[in-house]
């Protein structure tokens, strides 16, 4: 115990998510100034070059993300971190990287918008953005921590992902988690599960760089390291080379998909707590969770029956754990920091067969435990009165 | 081609995509040359590339090739080269790709000085897209969305890149082959930011709705209207009117990028002991 109290700090969200990356063995940061995620970039300008890394500020946010995409097709494992001005800048470029199947980290430390908003000011209004904010048919996944520690966690997850599924992951934090200084407790870095990338064995008498293994996702090489082949963003064969053939693009595409929905098991993360014999179940996610923890815990002391969901993976969003909840309880509330982006996915798990009920701002402020159970404690009436 | 430099391309992935009388496939032919001349390591060498015409020169190649989207192939290419310095990096751009949707990054690669190699395929127009005005292509000229011609002026795009920084700027044409090839190889030896701006013809979507004639035609008015710059000093500047200058423009030296980021690793650790 006394060594890991030894590595116990006071430490700021943004900078776990530093720290988090360079204990994934991320080795490339490339970058914009934005608000409120720039400690990143200043943290990582200053310890990459120690580990004989690489940072660079690049000219805009488009850059940026090329810059990352390059470098990881060159080997280095590779992140960005902006906010939702940028993030928009960045969708051509995630795209390809989807597209071409080139790990990265995208950090989107959230900020009021729409436009330049209240650049200081927390939220959650980048949710459906993450999930369809590139054209065309694609998957996505984003993770949503909730706290300093999880800042840290979740980002080493995210490049264990990303490295996995050849995919990039995008780690949605808000201001108010990335400004937010907490005591944590960070690991062994020995002691972290690290995934790299699987790289197709060598001496190959020709290498496809888009031929799947048995999980959907073809090993990848990187860019000079023994085989030569084309990366494109065109809709391509096995080979790696265009092809506008349709049977071809049908496979790509749900290839792409299926390389990710077919292991939910693996990207899935959530939290339950005092859902078992819940009645009323707030689900939540990222910063709102933790109100909402408050207000279940507020709701017990006067004996409501409400038990909290924490979606830590939202993209893909857990469906089937979801519907399991939609079930049990007579009503769902979800808060959240927007006008109601996620609960789409919750009343579509629900199937007008639930009640569910949003808990919304849209001020730059954290909504308040008070506001949740106020939600919670309304709907116990109307189940009484329906009774 | 039946020579040597025929190992540097994908045989296989011919015949190209290029309409009849397209310079396109010279530039190829001149940059393929300049590998062969360079002795360049396929293995060992990346091609990016961009968006348009110009950019499905690429996948021809038989390089470690990366097709990227408009535009930002510098900023690709500069994430691989910070990467994996040891790398040889070249980056194919047409006119609108480099100068235009591009335009930020030609200039902050240039500022840099990062050990790029840029060939440029100007052929004065979106081709791809059907013949819509550039930034490079000339005042006067038409184009679909200038069907009463253009108001506007062009850049000179080594000018440009030598304001920016670049410190090898040179300038060929699908008709000076010869030349292109020895300018690329000279911009692939040199350590830092080279632009070689390459003239081609585009007589579907420029040439013939400025009635400049057929591929030939445009080949030999790039003969008549490029000016070797060792020529260019006995000119007048009447002579010189409505011409313009091929050869090496300019060169000089100075710190490169990922050579001053070594410097930086090594300065970043020494602070970090004494921290």
């Amino acid at each position: 115990m006394a060594e890991t109290a030894a590595l116990a700090r006071l430490m700021q969200g943004n900078e776990a998510i530093a720290e988090g990356a360079l204990a994934a063995g991320a080795r490339f940061f490339a970058g914009y100034p934005i608000t409120p995620s720039t400690e990143i970039a200043e943290i990582l300008a200053k310890k990459l070059p120690v580990l004989g890394g690489k940072f660079i500020q690049m000219e805009d946010e488009i850059s940026s993300m090329a810059a990352v995409i390059g470098a990881s097709l060159a080997g280095l494992k590779s992140l960005t971190a902006t906010s939702g001005p940028g993030f928009s800048l960045k969708q051509e470029n995630l795209g390809f990287a989807i597209m071409t199947e080139i790990p990265c980290v995208v950090v989107n430390v959230q900020r009021c918008g729409p436009s330049t908003g209240i650049p200081t000011a927390t939220a959650q209004g980048d949710v459906m953005q993450a999930r369809w904010g590139t054209h065309g048919d694609h998957p996505v996944i984003a993770l949503t921590p909730a706290s300093v520690q999880e800042s840290y966690t979740l980002t080493v997850q995210a490049f264990n992902l990303s490295e996995r599924f050849r995919t990039p992951v995008i780690l949605l934090s808000e201001e108010v988690i990335g400004h937010c200084r907490e005591r944590v407790v960070l690991p062994d870095i020995s002691e972290l599960k690290i995934i790299d990338r699987k790289k197709p064995p060598a001496g190959l008498a020709r290498y496809n760089p888009y031929e799947p293994g048995a999980d959907g996702v073809p090993p990848m090489a990187n860019f000079c390291d023994g085989y030569r082949y084309h990366v494109t963003g065109l809709t391509h064969d096995e080979s790696g080379g265009p092809t506008t053939d349709a049977e071809k693009a049908e496979r790509l595409i749900k290839r792409l998909n299926n390389k990710v929905m077919d292991h939910l098991d693996e990207i899935t993360m959530t939290e339950s707590w005092m859902t078992e014999d819940a009645e009323i179940i707030v689900i939540a996610y990222g910063a709102t969770s933790r109100s909402a923890k408050r207000a279940v815990k507020m709701a017990r002391e006067v004996g409501i029956k409400a038990g909290l969901f924490r979606l830590i993976t939202i993209w893909p969003f857990p469906v089937k754990e979801v519907t399991a909840l939609c079930r049990q309880a007579h009503t769902i509330i979800f808060p959240e920091l927007n006008l109601g982006q996620l609960i789409g996915e919750v009343e579509r798990a629900a199937r007008n067969e639930t009640n569910v009920v949003g808990v919304n701002r849209v001020t730059g402020e954290m909504i308040t435990p008070d506001e949740i159970l106020n939600k919670i404690k309304s709907q116990v009436k109307v189940e009484q009165h329906a009774e | 081609m039946q020579n040597s430099a025929e190992k540097y391309l994908r045989t296989e992935k011919l015949p190209h995509i290029w309409c009849p009388g397209c310079g396109n496939g010279i530039v190829l032919g001149a940059m393929v040359r300049a590998f062969e001349k360079l002795g360049c390591d396929q293995d060992n060498t990346v091609i990016v590339s961009g968006i348009g015409c110009s950019s499905r020169a690429a996948g021809y190649m038989d390089f470690n090739t990366l097709h990227t989207t408009h535009g930002r192939a510098l900023a690709f290419a500069t994430g691989i080269k910070l990467a994996r310095p040891e790398i040889t990096v070249f980056v194919i751009m047409g006119d609108g790709d480099s100068s235009s949707i591009g335009g930020n990054h030609l200039i902050h690669a240039a500022r840099r000085n990062i050990d790029l190699t840029a060939v440029i395929f100007n052929n004065s127009i979106y081709g791809m897209t059907g013949g819509q005005y550039s930034p490079l292509t000339p005042t006067g000229s038409r184009a679909t969305t200038a069907p009463y011609s253009t108001i506007e002026r062009p850049f000179d795009l080594p000018d440009l890149a030598r304001a920016a920084g670049a410190t090898y700027v040179a300038r060929s044409t699908s008709y000076h082959a010869a030349m292109l090839t020895k300018l690329i190889t000279a911009g692939a030896t040199h350590k830092g930011f080279s632009l070689i701006e390459a003239i081609t013809a585009c007589p579907v979507s420029f040439g013939r709705r400025n009635k400049m004639g057929d591929g030939y035609d445009m080949l030999m008015w790039q003969k008549e209207h490029a000016v070797p710059v060792e020529k260019a000093k006995d000119k007048t500047p009447e002579e010189m009117r409505g011409k313009f200058l091929i050869g090496e423009l300019y060169k000089t030296e100075a710190p490169e990028y990922t050579d001053l980021y070594n410097q930086l690793i090594r300065k970043s650790q020494m602070i970090s002991r004494e921290e």
